[in-house]
């Protein structure tokens, strides 16, 4: 059975985003293999230029949202983009994109960072995800 | 080794830690110097999962040095 951890990410917001590279982490941590799938908004998050411009935070939380932002910049932690580089550096992670949401957003492979492993369909990446393992929908 | 991870936060004390036990010999110790309370938690989870020894953490004012030696 694989080791390994599969994440599906479908926000797009920094709050979502942080989870994302800190799960991916631990489980670089953990000597798994890491297999993110992003589509949605969470493709749109990958779009090249987006991790370096992106301050979007679920406005389901206006209360704590912004503060949590300006706690994070005052600290200087690091972005949830240069901690997902650190831990792909550092381990085995594969990001993929989803390939109906990069069809449906006519997205050319030169309009994603180059994180960004390759596109495939949910079948393909389901069918890694099932092979053995965790798997998370962010 | 000392590996000065102070005002990183977690995981990223931890992945220094597993950068510096990369580029160790097997048997040589190593320091790692964290102001993030997780580390606290996940640095000795690690060592122990990974298979390596912690030999003690020192309490310094606002951060904690955890001396490791690797064991393979």
């Amino acid at each position: 059975m694989a080791d390994r951890l599969s994440l599906v990410v479908f926000s797009g917001t920094v709050d979502k985003l942080y989870p994302v590279a800190i799960m991916a982490s631990g489980g670089v941590a953990l000597g798994k293999d890491v297999e993110i799938f992003v589509t949605f908004y969470g493709l749109e998050a990958f779009r090249k230029g987006n991790p370096q411009k992106n301050m979007k935070m679920d406005v389901n939380y206006p209360e704590v949202g912004p503060m949590m932002m300006k706690v994070m910049m005052a600290k200087k932690m690091p972005s949830w983009y240069d901690m997902l580089v650190q831990a792909k550096e550092m381990g085995n992670i594969k990001v993929h994109a989803c390939a109906t949401t990069y069809d449906l957003m006519d997205m050319k492979k030169e309009d994603l960072d180059p994180i960004v492993d390759d596109v495939i369909g949910v079948t393909e990446f389901l069918s890694r995800a099932s092979e053995g393992g965790i798997t998370l929908f962010l | 080794m000392i590996l000065d991870a102070r005002g990183s936060f977690c995981p990223g004390p931890l992945m220094e830690l597993i950068r510096g036990i990369k580029q160790a010999k097997v048997g040589e110790e190593l320091e790692v110097w964290s102001s993030d309370q997780g580390s606290k938690k996940d640095i000795p989870f690690w060592i122990q999962k990974a298979g390596h020894q912690l030999l003690g953490v020192v309490e310094e004012q606002g951060y904690a040095r955890f001396i490791v030696k690797k064991l393979k």
